[in-house]
């Protein structure tokens, strides 16, 4: 007989993966995310917004690895702002940085398996879950060659097998498909609708058609705050011929900032 | 807790015995996979039949793993993954620190006139490797790397330490070497500016600080006592005790802000 720790009683269901309320969070001085609502679920979202939005500064905090200035965030119902202790958070993140570095000298293999042990998952498990994430991304031709001698399209795939070594439960993309040929896109997208199916996936990006086709959900920022949230037939269903762009889900989204701006200028 | 089988099930299981029915053998083979006890039973009860085929396939397997490629050798000379990055990053500052040292004490053996070089320089003589240790510069993963559940002051305290494990002993050595510096002097400062480095760093960013840091010192007392051609008063034998508390105190309030080694901030 042993006694049962609060830990292992503690539920293991929590209604979002992602809850954030009123959240700030400042990129040098100036507030990036400035009053984020936010509650994210299980599946595959998109985020989406224009250049300086704070997207890359929202993703940045919900890697735990910004401090928030204000509101409230949890992740898997722990709260990780303020001098919360975030290791049993990051146990089950996985963040691939819009500016991805890398060792050149190392080979992926050896890339993703350092990350594996960063992230301090069973020394036993670790060559097994680094020769599966790097199957899943389709690198397995290229595991033994050095990360310099890789292509752009190559090591941003490196960089999605180390977000998803540890199997992760919330999953932050940032700028995923930048380098990946068309091909590699369709790859990518299978990849996500597969991890999506248990787990929290943000997906920060430009490109709204890669959202219209392996989202389930679209997230809408401009200046700091949430916009828009809703599925990407929803989304298409927002705009119409008068709006700029070449896709039903392009016009939704220039739809959508349009009136979002009308309403801020009032 | 589960009740051992009975040796009779464990005989009509061994015999392979049609009537046994599915939920006995299930129950029966998650009991055996555990209990070394049962398994012993099982193997004393074990048909004719299965002791050749158990032979066989030990046999088929010998052959196999001669015929087979031999396993890999391990390879000494390469070290852990871990490690390399370190090597790469950490050395070539440590190794110029180590150079600029042993040009101090010949600096100060040849003209013994002005105050000691070395002794100058010595509390500077760890940041330089400090901050390789935990900057955006000398780790291009670091953005990676602040995510991770490893990273903290843990991390930066084994790299801290990498870099005065290299140190320490050079600052002896030279303390040694030149005449008149008192080692205690050599060692205390360089601790003390360590310490301040980092829980600078918890502010500012460690490079940052350790950048700010070096160049206060150099112009409050290396500048001036090179000016006037006397040690300061805080490199004077009487101040170690300062130097050895002040470090005790720095020491104490990194740990109070440990959680910023966590973030961004701190690279």
């Amino acid at each position: 007989m042993r006694a049962v720790s609060e830990a292992e009683t503690a539920t293991t269901i929590h209604p979002w993966a992602v809850q954030a309320e009123a959240l700030q969070v400042k990129a040098g001085r100036h507030l990036a995310v400035d009053g984020l609502d936010l509650a994210l679920g299980t599946g595959v979202h998109g985020l989406l917004g224009p250049n300086g939005a704070g997207k890359t500064t929202l993703m940045r905090a919900l890697a735990t690895v910004l401090k928030p200035a204000g509101g409230q965030l949890t992740l898997l119902g722990q709260p990780v702002d303020g001098r919360a202790d975030l290791r049993s958070v990051r146990r089950a993140l996985g963040y691939l940085p819009q500016h991805f570095g890398f060792y050149p000298r190392f080979t992926v293999r050896e890339f993703v398996s350092y990350m594996a042990w960063l992230k301090e998952m069973p020394k036993a498990a670790i060559p097994a879950a680094t020769q599966r994430a790097i199957d899943r991304v389709g690198l397995a031709a290229k595991a033994d060659a050095r990360l310099k001698t890789l292509s752009g399209g190559m090591l941003r795939r490196a960089g999605i097998a180390q977000a998803i070594v540890n199997d992760p439960q919330v999953l932050l993309l940032d700028e995923p498909t930048v380098g990946l040929d068309p091909e590699q896109r369709l790859d990518f997208r299978e990849l996500l609708r597969d991890i999506g199916t248990d787990a929290c996936v943000l997906v920060s990006t430009h490109l709204v058609e890669d959202v219209a086709a392996a989202c389930t959900e679209v997230v809408l920022v401009n200046e700091g705050r949430l916009v828009w949230q809703g599925t990407p037939t929803q989304l298409t269903a927002q705009g119409d011929a008068s709006h700029a762009g070449d896709s039903a889900a392009e016009r939704g989204y220039s739809a959508i900032l349009r009136r979002s701006r009308a309403e801020a200028a009032r | 807790m589960t009740t051992h089988p009975t040796l009779a099930a464990i005989d009509r299981y061994a015999a392979a015995d049609p009537g046994l029915d599915e939920a006995t053998v299930w129950s029966l083979e998650v009991h055996l996979e555990e209990c070394a006890d049962c398994r012993a039973r099982l193997a004393g009860g074990t048909t004719d039949g299965s002791r050749a085929l158990i032979d066989r396939v030990a046999q088929e397997l010998d052959r196999e793993i001669a015929a087979g490629p031999a396993p890999a050798r391990r390879r000494w000379f390469r070290p852990a993954v871990r490690h390399r990055w370190a090597v790469a990053a950490l050395l070539p500052w440590v190794s110029m620190t180590i150079s600029v040292l042993a040009a101090a004490a010949l600096l100060g053996h040849w003209m013994p006139s002005l105050p000691s070089f070395v002794l100058l320089v010595a509390p500077l003589a760890p940041l330089p490797g400090v901050a390789a240790a935990w900057s955006r510069r000398a780790d291009p993963a670091w953005e990676l790397i602040a995510g991770t559940p490893a990273a903290g002051l843990t991390m930066v305290l084994r790299r801290t330490a990498a870099v005065l494990a290299l140190v320490i002993p050079a600052l002896a050595v030279t303390g040694m070497a030149g005449a008149g510096t008192p080692t205690a002097l050599m060692l205390l400062p360089s601790l003390a500016f360590t310490a301040a480095t980092l829980l600078l760093g918890s502010l500012i960013g460690v490079r940052r600080a350790a950048l700010g840091l070096m160049g206060v010192w150099t112009a409050a007392v290396v500048a001036p006592s090179l000016a006037v051609a006397e040690l300061p008063v805080v490199l004077e034998p009487a101040s170690a005790g300062v130097w050895a508390a002040v470090t005790a105190v720095l020491a104490a309030l990194i740990f109070l802000r440990a959680d910023s080694f966590r973030r961004l901030t701190s690279y």
